[in-house]
């Protein structure tokens, strides 16, 4: 049997006496198609900056592919196919979409430290990124500042910039949080099409979304694990829909 | 067909931005023929150049890396005495000077970078202003070697090469500045341009991103900072070997101060900045301030909180705003 | 040993009325960047103005010795506020670089403003005839003046934090400082917050500024020449602390005046290099938040 593509064990993260994670024992599988699911304030956001190493755990292991990465900083993570998205556009707003591509596959392939050559001579590189520019449906915008683009488009960059990284396993967090649900498709139908090899966690909140997208399911509830399942187990699960309906009654 | 053609276009059109463009020509056919239109004024001409040597490397840690910092002279100073001292003991060769100085200069920014690039924002610029103030006053106290408060004299520098003499009329001066600026300035715009460039740029961006597209971003500041910290030395070098004095000022917050003044006259992160601030502050400085100091700072003063309230960008910004500079 | 034993007790006099003229004057400083995000370079333009305020006072117009230096505080505040509304509220929370350069431009004129105002030389203060001399505390005696200097800047840190503490306002502060977004979702006026506290630490800063007028002397390039030592308090006590800036006054008021004691030949160069091993201990100060 093979090891799961990411796994933690014991995971705890406290500050202070807030408790953002507490004791998380959770499995990725290869491949997985896999949506981490609670309420706001859950500790969803906090769980992916642990995994990637933007926090530090306070206790537990943290395994990528059987081996253990809970020492490593956030670059070595990524060198070894750990990539996330951020719930917010975090792009390099003012230079152009190729550009925030470029820069991604640059450092995959280990040229981003390269201080003599003009960047425009690495035309491999930018042949790649401009590739996934038009996988993606962006090419004709590759030219434009990343600022001058919809916020919806915005997102499709998002995932261009982790896919120039060519995750083992990719962390969307939120990954249609922003645009319109009618513009939203766009996202799915993207994410439904990425690469069996890569093994998909999903932080959501949009339960339309996740229905549509995964076939296994976690819900988080303040930092600890409240059950897992296939979607159709989950929906039934009143445990469940105690959370979400008790945050609807709430707002 | 189309698609393969717009491919081709854009990925040519991107790699393309990188290239030498005619206008970067300007600024040194202007310098060529200042030496022949104002030859009364090549000492001063020679201090410009030199100068914008120092405001360029500040711009590659400012504009590029984003690191704000209010203690550039340190590395600056560092330089000027150490070219200084050698000349001043018996080993006046001018290119080597300039070499010890850089190699000096970049182990004082790389020890400094190591201790003070851990923190970020308002607690870093503070840290700049520590660090050279530390050794202003380091400088100041050791007298014995530096000469303190009246400055390190008696150098003896040699001709270039053995043959070009410095001469009372600032001709060496010039050329010797003008041709250690151009290597200093190929560097810098080699590194800007290169794919580490493009990363640092990126970090001043959006530095999570950087993180989380796996950039060592810490390592790469530092990196930047050294090598700035070398120019920033060679600068210093170059006043210090063309007008064979070193003062304590060279250390000073006023430089530091100045640097940053010139900067955003000219324009932050455009590489240009300082080949336009520079001349403008330095020829104003040059007419007004001996005149009456006091008034000169308050010009001055004034001058710089209306650049930061209403032109942000310098002269470069607002060409930029009046017909778009190409490839920013 | 009784003289290495007055030499002690000396430094620890002086060295104490020196850290109360440094807290004074940095106090403001710390919060203006903590809490407002700011970097206020100039902020020593504001002691240097109570400098001059009081001296002006006292040696022109006989005005007696409190009362000038309470008018130097009020003077140096009400300046403050238009400065803050105009200039200084656009930045807040900006890019450092503005700051900088806007404070830097601010301290430039303010060069060219004392010089023409004031002339270019020291302004001396004499003490009032009751803090002249010297004081007898049984064992010891010492300087009035700087007793007197002890005792206020005492009585003001004591006011100041039970103000902190007992206050409205000074919940305000420190909620805000504590958590700004908190502050403003539960209906703090932060806009209002910041204005006067702007002007409390220039107000305190102007009073250090006039009582240490024999310790930092007043000249026109004040702001600049004492910008470190400010600078180093901050660094030292941690951004945005009220009582960080304190312990480091202390440290740095006494450890300056026992190296200028015991090594005149090397002056403040000890004092900047033991901050740099400070801040290589503490990126971010003894009292500052990661």
């Amino acid at each position: 049997m093979t090891a799961p593509a990411l796994e933690t064990r014991g995971l705890s993260k406290s500050f202070g006496a807030l408790s953002v994670a507490s004791n998380i024992d959770f499995r990725l599988e290869q491949g997985a198609r896999h949506a981490l699911i609670g309420p706001n304030g859950a500790g969803k956001t906090s769980f992916v900056n642990l995994v990637t190493g933007a926090l530090r755990a306070s206790g537990g292991t943290i395994y990528l592919n059987g081996a253990d990465i809970t020492a490593l900083g956030q670059a070595a993570r990524v060198k070894r196919g750990l990539v996330r998205t951020f719930q917010i556009n975090a792009l390099f707003r003012r230079l152009c979409v190729l550009e925030n591509v470029t820069l991604a596959v640059a450092e995959r392939n280990g040229v981003g430290g390269d201080l003599l050559r003009p960047s425009g001579r690495y035309r491999a590189i930018i042949d790649e990124a401009y590739g996934l520019l038009e996988t993606l449906g962006l090419a004709d915008q590759a030219l434009l500042p990343v600022n001058a683009l919809a916020y919806g488009r915005q997102r499709l960059v998002e995932i261009a910039v982790a896919l120039g990284l060519q995750p083992k396993v990719l962390l969307l967090d939120e990954p249609a949080a922003g645009i319109p649900s009618g513009e939203s498709s766009v996202i799915i139908s993207m994410i439904k099409r990425l690469s069996s090899d890569i093994a998909l966690l999903i932080i959501e909140h949009d339960m339309d979304l996740v229905f549509r997208l995964a076939r296994q399911i976690t819900v988080l509830v303040q930092g600890r694990i409240l059950v897992e399942g296939p979607p159709e187990a989950i929906a039934a699960d009143p445990r469940v829909r105690d959370v979400y309906l008790g945050e609807r009654e709430r707002r | 067909m189309a698609a393969a053609d717009a491919r081709a276009a854009a990925i040519d059109a991107f790699a393309r931005r990188h290239r030498f463009r005619a206008l970067e020509a300007v600024p040194w056919l202007l310098a060529l023929a200042a030496y022949g239109v104002f030859p009364g004024y090549l000492p001063l001409g020679a201090q410009i150049l030199a100068t914008i040597l120092f405001v360029l490397s500040a711009d590659l840690v400012l504009g590029y890396a984003g690191i704000v910092t209010l203690g550039h002279a340190a590395f600056f100073g560092t330089g000027a005495y150490t070219a200084g001292l050698l000349a001043a003991n018996g080993w006046g060769e001018p290119l080597s000077g300039l070499v010890a100085a850089a190699l000096i200069a970049g182990l004082v920014g790389f020890l400094s970078g190591l201790i003070i690039l851990r923190t970020t924002g308002l607690a870093l610029l503070m840290q700049t202003l520590v660090v050279a103030t530390t050794l202003y006053e380091a400088a100041n106290k050791a007298g014995r070697w530096t000469g303190g408060d009246d400055g390190l004299s008696g150098m003896v520098v040699w001709p270039i090469f053995g043959v070009f003499r410095f001469d009372m009329f600032g001709r060496a001066a010039y050329t010797y500045s003008l041709a250690v600026l151009f290597l200093g300035w190929l560097l810098a715009r080699q590194i800007v341009h290169s794919p580490f460039g493009r990363s640092l740029t990126g970090a001043r961006e959006n530095t999570a991103r950087m993180h989380a597209i796996g950039a060592p971003v810490a390592q790469r500041r530092l990196i930047i900072y050294t090598i700035s910290a070398g120019l920033a030395g060679v600068s210093g070098a170059l006043i210090a070997q063309t007008t064979s004095f070193v003062g304590l000022t060279s250390l000073s917050l006023e430089r530091s101060g100045n640097a940053l003044i010139m900067l955003i006259i000219g324009g932050v992160g455009r590489l240009y900045g300082a080949f336009i601030g520079v001349p403008l502050f330095m020829i104003a400085q040059d007419r007004f301030s001996k005149a009456d100091p006091v008034y000169w700072y308050f010009w001055l003063g004034l001058l710089m909180v209306a650049v930061v309230i209403f032109a942000r960008g310098g002269v470069l910004g607002i060409f930029e705003r009046l017909w778009k500079w190409p490839g920013k | 040993m009784g003289g290495t034993l007055a030499a002690i007790l000396s430094i620890g006099f002086h060295g104490l009325a020196f850290a109360m003229v440094l807290y004074l004057i940095s106090v403001g400083l710390s919060v203006t960047m903590g809490l407002m995000g700011f970097v206020n370079l100039a902020h020593g333009v504001f002691a240097m103005l109570g400098g001059y305020v009081m001296t002006g006072l006292m040696n022109r117009y006989g005005v007696p010795f409190l009362a000038a230096l309470a008018l130097a505080a009020i003077a140096t505040a009400l300046v403050s506020i238009p400065l803050e509304r105009l200039l200084y509220r656009r930045f807040y929370g900006g890019e450092e670089l503005d700051q900088v350069l806007l404070t830097m431009g601010l301290i430039f004129m303010s060069v060219a403003g004392a010089t023409y105002l004031w002339g270019p030389l020291t302004q001396h203060m004499e003490p009032p005839h009751w803090l002249a001399g010297q004081v007898d505390l049984g064992f010891r005696s010492f300087p009035a003046y700087r007793s007197f200097l002890i005792l206020c800047g005492g009585l003001l840190v004591i006011a100041l934090w039970l103000g902190l503490e007992r206050t409205r306002f000074g919940a305000q502060i420190r909620a805000a400082v504590d958590n700004l977004r908190m502050a403003q979702s539960v209906g703090i006026n932060t806009s209002r917050l910041f204005m006067l506290t702007f002007a409390l630490g220039s107000g305190l800063a102007g009073l250090g500024g006039g009582l240490g007028a024999d310790l930092l002397a007043i000249t026109p390039s004040y702001a600049l020449q004492y910008l470190v030592y400010f600078i180093i308090v901050v660094a030292v006590g941690g951004l945005g602390s009220i009582r960080g800036p304190f312990f480091a006054a202390l440290f740095i008021g006494i450890a300056d005046t026992a190296f200028k004691y015991w090594l005149p030949g090397l002056g403040a160069f000890f004092i900047y290099a033991l901050t740099m091993v400070l801040l290589l201990w503490r990126p971010q100060g003894l009292f500052g938040r990661a």
